[in-house]
């Protein structure tokens, strides 16, 4: 299968590609790992007219400690997300999560910034992210801006980024190296999971989070909500799926994703504790 | 526009579309059809080559992203004399293949993984090669030969 005919423009630093982005309007595209977006241009299901790869914006490559935070450029492998020292010992569920994405081949050239600005709700590191309450940092034309993770998954492949934005960082919290698991489930090893669910730990809270449970990545509140209120784990993960809209597709109906997200937030809750 | 891409050592320099995917060009412009091409959506890893020493589905990159890059394909790993490559060489004896039409993507995705890890338990070798569909062998002499291929390299 052969994408439709787009004009390729290669950037090496944010400014040229927001630049880029300027010039081009509507029609141009970033290219990161191209790990969603060369699959969607192969079956035309996206035609972008003009391909503004920033594959090589190496500054925007980068795990730091930022005081309060650590700082993950865009433009992160899930390769160096999984092997990373600093987040194994500052925020591991983003480690654990990642080295769950896809395969090898995919973790070589997909980004975390490609996995949260494409807005997935199958994906695995936006629900994780969500858990985090993660802010992202996105650059434009007029300047850079701080968006929470709770704002900025809109619906099935929307964000908050705005036309011509460039999401530049990602930033999580020291959540340390405890008290977090990830629970996917599919059929096939390197697929999307049908349902997953996310633990997290921050500053002594549990915070759970679930992949293709809706449109978008959702937070699961009522299970924080019972857990706060002194509910066994079994029981808060009784709540999991309450508020929830997950879809139906050929591998799961709406009550076997519901069932699945009861599930997999017990284990991973269990899990997180153990 | 204008690629050039060393491929197993070679420069190799086409003037494509930018719309060519890497395996297109590996196969249609450098003539090297030892890449395949198998469910050519992302899933089966028959076209896995290495691009700068690590495994990529060479159906899901543009040649224009490996552009100035270094890529190795399986007919980069034979010594010039015909001496086949340790992973080659473990797939051969431990039978790891049948029709042979995975075989290709499986031993670049093994040789990327034995880089990253020397020493894999079976368990890292499966999840290592979750990428890479076979049809035929039931994966019982792949991953025996990547076992193989392991001890072969350690004991150099
Ligand atoms: C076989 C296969 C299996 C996979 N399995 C999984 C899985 O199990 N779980 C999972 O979560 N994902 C999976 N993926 C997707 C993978 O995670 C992708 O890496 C990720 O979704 C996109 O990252 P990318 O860098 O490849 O982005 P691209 O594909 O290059 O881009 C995706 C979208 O984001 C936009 N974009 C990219 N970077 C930026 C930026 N910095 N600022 C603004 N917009 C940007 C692009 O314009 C495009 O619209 C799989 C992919 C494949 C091919
Ligand atoms: S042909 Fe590339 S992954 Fe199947
Ligand atoms: S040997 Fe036939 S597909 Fe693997």
């Amino acid at each position: 299968m052969i994408p439709a005919a787009f004009d390729y423009v290669r950037v090496d630093s944010a400014e040229a590609a927001i630049a880029a982005l300027a010039a081009h309007g509507d029609d141009a595209k970033l290219l990161a790992g191209g790990m969603s977006l060369i699959p969607l241009m192969k079956f035309r299901l996206a035609t972008p007219s003009v391909l503004v790869d920033i594959g090589r914006v190496r500054d925007l490559s980068y795990i730091r400690d930022g005081g309060d935070h650590i700082a993950i450029g865009a433009m992160t492998r899930h390769r160096d997300v999984e092997t990373s020292d600093l987040l194994a010992a500052e925020c591991g569920v983003v480690r654990t999560v990642a080295a769950q994405v896809g395969d090898n081949q995919v973790r070589h050239r997909g980004t975390i910034g490609g996995s949260v600005a494409h807005g997935d709700p199958a994906s695995d590191l936006p629900a994780a992210l969500l858990a985090l309450d993660a802010t992202f940092v996105a650059a434009g034309a007029n300047g850079t801006r701080e968006i929470a993770a709770a704002d900025f998954f809109e619906g099935f492949l929307e964000t908050a980024l705005a036309e011509g934005e460039l999401l530049t960082e990602i930033r999580v919290p020291k959540a340390g190296d405890a008290g977090f698991d990830y629970q996917k489930f599919n059929r096939r090893a390197q697929d999307w999971a049908i349902v997953g669910a996310v633990t997290a730990t921050v500053s002594g809270t549990r915070r759970v989070a679930l992949v293709n449970m809706g449109s978008t990545p959702i937070r699961a509140r009522e299970v924080e909500a019972a857990l706060a209120a002194g509910a066994s784990f079994a029981d808060a993960a009784q709540a999991a799926a309450v508020g929830t809209e997950p879809p139906t597709d050929l591998n799961a109906s709406v009550e076997y994703r519901e069932h699945l997200a009861r599930v997999l937030v017990r284990r991973s809750l269990e899990a997180a504790s153990a | 526009m204008k690629i050039s891409i060393t491929v197993n050592g070679q420069g190799q320099e086409h003037d494509v579309e930018p719309r060519t995917l890497l395996v297109q060009f590996l196969r249609e412009a450098c003539g090297l059809t030892g890449t395949k091409v198998g469910c050519d959506t992302s899933s089966c890893g028959a076209c896995t080559v290495l691009y700068e020493g690590e495994s990529v589905k060479s159906c899901t990159m543009f040649a224009a992203q490996a552009d100035g890059g270094a890529i190795t394909t399986i007919e980069g790993l034979a010594a010039a004399d015909g001496t086949l490559h340790p992973v080659q060489q473990a797939y051969h004896e431990k039978h790891g293949l049948q029709c042979g039409f995975c075989t290709a993507g499986m031993v670049m995705a093994t040789v990327g993984l034995l880089d990253e890890i020397p020493n894999p338990t079976e368990r890292e070798v499966r999840e290592g090669l979750e990428g890479n569909l076979c049809r035929c062998t039931g994966y019982h002499n792949i991953v025996e030969a990547v076992m193989a291929a392991a001890a072969a390299q350690e004991a150099k």
